[in-house]
């Protein structure tokens, strides 16, 4: 598992990254009341807003890690926002994109290194 | 930055892991370890307590010595119907000024001998000011400053706090009385901000802490923050002062003409005699030109404050704005409230709010959006 500075998670499965948000993400948004998703089939540049969520405090965006396609969305998400909250490691994953190059992903910190940025 | 000021119950709020934002220039709890969305149904099924005492409380006392004196002066400041107001009973009021707009919102309780008022907390300051202003030559206006208030909100809140303050469970909505208690002398209201069943208790600062832990030690309480409070109240059809209500806006505009008894509208005893009075009741006689209305966005997405409404998907101009929206925990879907023109504030008429660019349908919806639970 691989972390970014946006607070998101990747994860290699069947040579696609499965992104989602991190358990202290979600602690600090607080309840997600609203999930919009992109279309599958998207092509999308690092940064991109791909995903909105809305907790009960504020919107936010999740980014695109890494330059890429969507290729599959959680349908779960957008009916039952709270599973973010409940299992953003696990059922709550938002999207899976094929990219390039899979050492593109050897720049972003281990599990140790994020829980240092996260104090 | 001035130094945030902190509430009696403050180490309290920390101890129970409470997370404390800024709010009206007091560190305020915003949430609890339940979460926003948790407190808020746990207020509606069982019962919250909500730390209120950054709020005003504020006596107003005739010189005169005769209650009526401080009712009939307070009348020349707000639209409502105060010396009508009986001993013993509480009325929603707001101050108004020369254009009509709403200074603040608030409440008075007829205490017999004097007027007890509870202002918001952002306006506090400039209440005592206008009060005193007015008002100095027929009343005294003290600013109560050693007396915490909390609120006990919730279907459960009757049984808990009779327990510990006998005689409340005989109280009516929107009753007041003092009774005395092992926390000293309560001033307590059946009324709140949440559209539940509930009581504010006035306590005496040092016997604050002791009563909340009191409170919190039935099983179906549970501390409640300011996120909940606004989504409680949100779903309630209640204003938020500087939000859904200001100087901006009339209380005939915000929907609020039920507070503007008869004895004060054209053709009524004490009809006008506060600021604003010509704006105000022409808008009762003829009609305000906009209305807060109930709005249910269409789709899962807020409407947030802010949100620009339109008449038509792709009509060019915005009609009105929203006020207030959330995701309602109750409604299990989301809220808003907010101002549009009078011919587009029919019951069911759709209008399109614009979110992140993309304009989304959304319905002029009755207000409260999750039905008052008040025990009239």
């Amino acid at each position: 598992m691989k972390y970014t500075e946006e607070h998101e998670w990747l994860r290699v499965e069947d040579d696609l990254v499965v992104v989602g948000i991190t358990q202290h993400a979600a602690e600090q948004l607080g309840d997600i009341v609203f999930v919009e998703l992109p279309d599958e089939g998207k092509t999308v540049s690092k940064d991109d807003e791909v995903v909105v969520i809305e907790s009960v405090k504020a919107a936010s965006d999740i980014l695109a890690p890494l330059d890429g396609e969507i290729v599959e969305v959680n349908e779960a998400l957008p009916d039952n926002p709270g599973l973010v909250n409940d299992d953003p490691l696990g059922e709550a994953w938002f999207f899976k994109m094929k990219i390039e190059d899979m050492s593109a992903l050897d720049e972003f910190m281990d599990e140790a290194a994020y829980k240092t940025f996260i104090g | 930055m001035t130094e945030l000021r902190r509430t009696a119950l403050y180490d309290l709020h920390v101890e129970l892991g409470a997370k404390m934002v800024p709010f009206a220039g007091y560190d305020m709890p915003v949430q609890y370890a339940l979460g926003v969305m948790k407190e808020h149904l746990h207020c509606r099924a069982q019962a919250g307590l909500f730390d209120v005492s950054h709020m005003g409380q504020v006596v107003l006392r005739p010189r005169s010595g005769e209650g009526a004196d401080a009712a009939r002066a307070l009348e020349a400041l707000v639209p409502v119907d105060l010396l009508g107001l009986k001993p013993g009973r509480q009325r929603y009021a707001m101050f108004t000024d020369a254009a009509g707009g709403i200074l603040d919102d608030l409440m008075v309780t007829n205490r017999c001998d004097d007027l007890f008022l509870v202002v918001n907390a952002a306006c506090k300051a400039a209440d005592l000011a206008h009060l005193r202003a007015h008002l100095s030559d027929t009343c005294e206006v003290e600013e109560i400053t050693d007396r915490c208030l909390l609120a006990l909100q919730g279907p459960a809140a009757e049984a808990v706090l009779e327990a510990l303050a006998p005689g409340v469970a005989a109280m009516r909505f929107m009753d007041a009385a003092t009774i005395d208690s092992d926390y000293g002398p309560l001033w307590v209201s059946r009324s709140g901000y949440t559209g539940e069943d509930g009581y504010e208790v006035s306590v005496p600062e040092g016997q604050a802490v002791a009563f909340a832990r009191a409170l919190l030690a039935h099983a179906a309480v549970e501390p409640i923050g300011l996120g909940a409070r606004d989504s409680l109240r949100l779903e309630a059809g209640l204003c938020l002062y500087g939000h859904d209500i200001d100087t901006t806006t009339s209380p005939v505009e915000a929907n609020l003409r039920w507070a503007i008894q008869k004895a004060r509208r054209s053709g009524g005893d004490r009809a006008g005699g506060f600021p604003g009075a010509d704006r105000i009741l022409a808008e009762l006689d003829n009609g305000p030109d906009r209305l807060r209305v109930g709005l249910r966005p269409g789709t899962r997405a807020p409407m947030r404050e802010g949100t620009a409404l339109f008449a038509t998907e792709d009509a060019e101009a915005p009609v009105g704005a929203v006020t207030s929206g959330a995701f309602g925990p109750t409604v299990g879907a989301p809220v808003s409230m907010g101002y549009v023109p009078v011919d587009l504030a029919r019951e069911g008429r759709t209008l399109w709010g614009e979110v992140r660019g993309k304009r989304l349908p959304v319905e002029v919806a009755a207000l409260p959006f999750a039905p008052h639970g008040y025990k009239r």
